[in-house]
């Protein structure tokens, strides 16, 4: 399971450029930058309040004025800034943020996403999603392929979703996968897995690539 | 003269009654103005409406007033860190409005600065659009989210002066300076009280006319 987390996060590094705003949802997605090349370097927005998050406060008196939006205690560069609860969402809704990885519990052959709510299970809220995956101009959701074996990638979302067709791509740890107007594209697979294997795995119908590649991950740097 | 008000934290629970609307500023329990939650635990108000990020952590921040059962609404983004809040919603004790966090932390802005609401994308297609009324412009579909209001709010700063100007530090700004603008009453906690004009007009954050009361004593 850990593994598994650790090789989607290793490959959506890959996907992040240098100099891009980039805001990282909670669990699966905080693990990226432990993987992203030391060359590239992102300017993290945390939804509570600034761009600049890192990981750490490097003064110890700011410790307790500073988390992240998880809650948890953390740090800002020295080139980050502090807003307000509009501002922040002015970045995220506005279009100024570039990427967005968040997690997912259904995906679908539209681009829906289901993330917030399994009614009459888990109440845990939207938080900023809904706006981020509006916002954001490309959202990756990062998650594993199925859930003990139940696909997630789904003809149509049963959960309620989180937004109507704004995933870009999906990257999971069997496979890159496109959302296009024709249906998800199979771009990458992983090498552990037949396409057949990852299909079986998949509710919706996978169209592969005419330029269908085996996926590559970064190492870990940090 | 400045009107604005200094108060003890047991004059502040005077302050809250049965049924108010009550803004919680702060982020899982960051820029929380604890003290005054304290004030509202005092006070004993019932039935009361809750406008807040979240739902904090059980015996921290709102998550304190949420323990007394002193909120039936709660008007909030998520809740996931408060298990108490997801049993007492599950029970049926307690209402919650699902409130995507730039939607909320936008209602409040509008509320504070005189508007009738604003349109978003946020939110089209999914269950908050549910008795929403959808406007198109340009060919995009928007909610019309209306402004959101409350009797009191309760803000943590870092410092405040003596006229109420106020400065937040690190991630605690959060909700605090909208929510100050969207009140009747607005009372400012602080870590540290200073002269009038002392913050510096260039560094307040939360301009003193719109707060009506300080809570006197500081950080612990």
């Amino acid at each position: 399971m850990e593994e598994k987390k650790q090789y989607i996060a290793a490959r959506v590094a890959r996907e992040l450029k240098d100099g891009d705003v980039i805001n990282l949802g909670i669990g699966l997605p905080t693990l990226v930058p432990s993987y992203v090349d030391p060359s590239v370097s992102l300017i993290l927005q945390s939804e509570n309040g600034f761009v600049g998050l890192k990981a750490v406060a490097d003064d110890p008196e700011d410790a307790p004025y500073i988390t992240n939006a998880g809650g948890a205690p953390a740090g800002i560069e020295p080139t980050g800034a502090f807003f307000n609860s509009a501002d922040s969402f002015t970045i995220i809704r506005g279009g100024h943020v570039d990427t967005t990885v968040l997690g997912a519990l259904q995906v679908d052959e539209k681009g829906n996403i289901a993330n917030w709510i399994i009614p009459g299970k888990i109440v845990a809220g939207m938080g900023g999603a809904m706006d981020l995956v509006v916002g954001a101009k490309r959202v990756i959701v990062a998650m594993e392929h199925t859930n003990k074996g139940k696909p997630k990638i789904l003809k149509k979302c049963t959960l309620p979703l989180t937004a109507a067709g704004q995933v870009n791509t999906i990257i999971t740890d069997m496979a890159v996968i496109e959302v296009t107007p024709k249906g998800l594209v199979l771009t990458e697979y992983n090498p552990e897995y037949t396409v057949e294997e990852i299909q079986a795995a998949t509710e919706a119908t996978l169209i592969i690539s005419e330029d269908l590649k085996e996926m590559r991950v970064n190492p870990r740097f940090a | 003269m400045s009107k604005v008000k200094r108060i003890t934290q047991s004059e502040a629970a005077g302050l809250f009654k049965d049924g108010m609307t009550i803004m919680i500023g702060g982020f899982m329990t960051n820029g929380t103005a604890e003290r005054l939650v304290d004030a509202i635990v005092e006070s004993g108000a019932k039935n009361l409406t809750a406008i807040c990020d979240d739902a904090g952590r059980p015996g921290q921040g709102i998550g304190k007033l949420i323990d007394t059962h002193q909120i039936k609404t709660l008007i909030a983004s998520h809740v996931g860190l408060n298990k108490v809040c997801g049993q007492q919603y599950s029970d049926g004790e307690l209402e919650i409005v699902f409130t995507p966090q730039g939607t909320l932390a936008e209602r409040i802005r509008s509320g504070g600065a005189g508007l009738g609401g604003f349109l978003t994308p946020t939110g089209v297609g999914t269950v908050v659009q549910e008795g929403k009324q959808v406007i198109e412009v340009d060919g995009v579909e928007y909610l019309l989210e209306k402004p959101l209001k409350a009797d009191v709010a309760i803000i943590k700063a870092y410092q405040v002066d003596e006229v109420g100007n106020v400065r937040y530090r690190g991630s605690t700004r959060n909700f605090n300076p909208l929510m100050a603008t969207a009140a009747d009453m607005v009372i400012v906690e602080a870590d540290e009280h200073v002269k009038a004009g002392a913050i510096g007009p260039e560094n307040v954050h939360t301009p003193g006319i719109y707060v009506t009361h300080i809570l006197e004593g500081g950080a612990n």
